[in-house]
């Protein structure tokens, strides 16, 4: 292990440019250069020398700012590239992915989800680079604010000539009534709330440190929030889930266990209407047709008060009814339901009457619950209808074979045997929408529809956000470290006796015009002369 | 002071490292975590079946059950119900339940398909999707394995062959 000692006896760790404690330049290189850098103020802050096992090059390749800021702008380039095009769970449901993104938006649709991009903030190696910056921020955080902490926590009061020269603002005054001027100083410099420590007859006047952990604050918010992140992975952390629920029909809610249901008793859009609504919208509704005014569903809440079992009809108490309207959810324990999205007029019942083709006299009316068919419709007097098949959501298959495509019935169909007394046997009729065949020759009655019964279904989100809390937090601390290091500075000035002069030096970590002017109103009076700023000199 | 600096960057690195790792297998396995845990109790449900019996699958406690979710418009449930069909007979009396659960659909639409296909074991239908729900079903067909101790043992999702029925009734008898 080597440590390096500097003349003044303090040890300083491997790496070390600036000496923690007098501040003498301990590199050669840096002895040559007119002004120090004093970021970091000069501490071992990347211990590159340490480079030999696997765990070290690990460490000091997470430890480069470079590597962060590459890696941050690998991150915001590929979640540019994500915005190109919907992502897959944004895309209507009715065409495959593969298919969709090329015929949406031919060669360069087809090449993305080829590469996979239309799945990309779900990616592996998008993780993987979110997480990277997760672990370059820890590590980087690390391995500046130890030896920052340990060099500002080191500093002597009397600094190094070799140090004092070296800083931006520097210079020499010879004063008679140094005793005097010292006394002035130290009162000024207490008004403007510096902290003095003195030694020796030389002082360090400091203020605003805790500036410096800014960033670290930052930091450790931002890693705060990338915890809150990482637990949406959690299971029962995060629920985000789409709930169909029918007018009229009770619903389980998903990922309450069971417990809650809820009931839509009623869906409503409102359009804006150009007579009833203000006279400022009629323009607007004209050239734009209709305009939607609400989406509301009127829900009641239910929770389940017995234990059942799972085919049960549940013991449900009512905990509430709500009307649920965009950004209006409805808040149950850690459950907010959300009003997504709806479905207009999905049939729900037919009417149809046996008729009498020839003398189009009707027999009986009959409806027919598309949830729930009967077996036979009895119409009496002798006439009875039976439903040989039900297709709820009907099409012909490849061997032209009546079929459903779902148990929705958005497209019934039936082979209804109609029992008259005419034909005690029974005459065979498909009837779907707009069609009818009749398989078995010309029959003598028909099925004639009447109408529909329609009822509308709301699509209900379902979600539930634990982590929202640790986001906060995170957002929180994240403001903290930036108010911190953005509305404070970091400034000190040092005065030193060097055989009979004094020796005046100030460092800050920004604005140092502010600066300038606090030290010029420092030494107005006490016969010390001004600091130049050697930047300044330099540039002349 | 090299020696500590080492194992507290290992640790860190490990800590670090664990988390990335935990968070990149959460992501790719949630779509496969089911409400049902391989090698806990299966929910126990009741449900009538199409001749009015009620079955609760707890009170098959002591022989294996093969749950099969349904829906008659779905085209590999078709197919496999044969298969099934000819498993069961086979199974039955050697302590292998097997329950056939549609998907919220009406009567009709079930025992028009029951008449179609001729199956002799019990067919019930969940209608409001409670058991659905308890089971977190997705696509259909999908298939539990219930030991006789009433642990689920297998989950499969797809059309089975006969010789995978037969597999997997062997794997659940007494």
């Amino acid at each position: 292990m080597k440590q390096v000692k500097c003349e003044c006896g303090h040890v300083n760790p491997h790496g070390t440019v600036l000496c923690e404690s007098c501040g003498r330049v301990l590199v050669e290189e840096e002895k040559s250069k007119k002004v120090v850098d004093m970021r970091y103020e000069g501490s071992a802050r990347r211990s590159q020398t340490y480079n030999k096992t696997i765990i070290d090059k690990i460490w000091n390749f997470f430890s480069s700012v470079k590597v962060g800021v590459t890696l941050i702008i690998i991150t915001l380039a590929a979640s540019a590239i994500g915005t190109i095009f919907p992502q897959e769970m944004y895309i209507p449901t009715t065409e495959p992915a593969s298919i969709y993104y090329e015929s949406q938006y031919g060669f360069l649709g087809k090449l993305y989800y080829v590469l996979g991009l239309h799945n990309l903030y779900s990616s592996w190696w998008y993780l993987v680079l979110i997480a990277s910056i997760g672990i370059s921020l820890v590590i980087c955080s690390l391995d500046r604010v130890i030896p920052l902490y340990r060099a500002l926590k080191n500093q002597k009061v009397s600094r190094h000539e070799g140090f004092l020269k070296r800083q931006r603002l520097f210079g020499i005054s010879k004063v008679d009534e140094l005793d005097h001027s010292y006394e002035l100083v130290k009162e000024k410099l207490e008004s403007k709330r510096y902290k003095i420590r003195e030694e020796n007859g030389d002082i360090l006047a400091e203020k605003g440190r805790f500036s410096r952990w800014g960033p670290y604050i930052n930091h450790i918010g931002l890693i705060i929030f990338l915890i809150g992140g990482m637990m949406r992975f959690v299971p029962g952390m995060y629920v985000d889930e789409l709930l169909w629920v029918r007018e009229g029909e009770t619903a389980v809610i998903p990922e309450t266990n069971g417990e809650y249901y809820l009931e839509n008793h009623k869906f409503v859009l409102e359009v804006y209407d150009k007579d009833s609504d203000n006279e400022a919208f009629a323009n607007a509704i004209e050239n734009n047709g209709m305009v939607a005014k609400n989406f509301q569903t009127d829900t009641t809440l239910y929770k389940k008060s017995a234990e059942t079992v799972a085919g049960e009809e549940p013991i449900l108490d009512k905990v509430e009814d709500y009307e649920l309207r965009v950004n209006e959810p409805l808040k149950f324990e850690q459950f907010a339901l959300y009003q997504q999205s709806y479905k207009l007029d999905e049939l729900n019942q037919m009417h149809f009457a046996l008729t009498n083709k020839e003398t189009n006299e009707a027999l009986g009316d009959l409806t027919i619950d598309l949830y729930n068919p009967q077996d036979e419709y009895d119409l009496g007097e002798g006439y009875k209808v039976e439903v040989l098949s039900y297709f709820p959501d009907f099409e012909f298959d490849e061997n032209s074979e009546p079929v459903t495509k779902s148990r929705i019935p958005n497209n019934p169909a039936f082979v209804f045997k109609m029992f008259t007394p005419e034909k005690p046997d029974g005459e065979v009729s498909f009837v779907a929408i707009k069609q009818t065949i009749e398989p078995f020759g010309d029959n003598d009655f028909k099925m004639t529809f009447k109408g529909v019964e329609t009822k509308n279904v709301s699509a209900i989100t379902v979600r539930k956000d634990l982590t929202l809390g640790i986001l906060a937090v995170g957002g929180f601390i994240f403001m903290i470290g930036v108010i911190q290091g953005a509305y404070w500075n970091h400034r000190r000035i040092w005065l030193r006796r060097v055989d009979g002069e004094v020796w005046v030096a100030g460092h800050t970590n920004k604005n140092w015009h502010g600066l300038k002017r606090e030290i010029t109103g420092i030494l107005q009076g006490t016969g010390i002369e001004e600091p130049k700023d050697q930047l300044d000199e330099k540039e002349k | 002071m090299k020696k500590r600096r080492l194992v507290m960057r290992t640790v860190i690195l490990l800590i670090l490292g664990a988390a990335v790792a935990y968070t990149l297998y959460a992501n790719f396995s949630k779509d496969k975590v089911h409400k049902v845990e391989m090698g806990k109790e299966a929910p126990d449900f009741v449900l009538v079946d199409m001749e009015g019996e009620s079955h609760r699958l707890s009170d098959y406690k002591g022989q294996g059950v093969f749950l099969n979710f349904w829906g008659t418009w779905c085209k590999p449930c078709e197919k496999e119900m044969p298969y099934i069909n000819n498993q069961y007979k086979q199974f039955e009396d050697q302590g292998v339940q097997t329950l056939a659960i549609n998907i919220s659909e009406s009567n009709l639409a079930v025992s028009k398909f029951l008449d179609r296909h001729n199956l002799d074991f019990p067919v019930v239908i969940d209608k409001d999707g409670q058991v659905r729900n308890a089971y977190g079903i997705g696509p259909l067909p999908a298939t539990f394995l219930v030991d006789p101790e009433g642990k689920v043992v297998k989950y499969h999702t797809g059309t089975l062959t006969e010789s995978m029925v037969r597999e997997f009734m062997e794997q659940i008898k007494p």
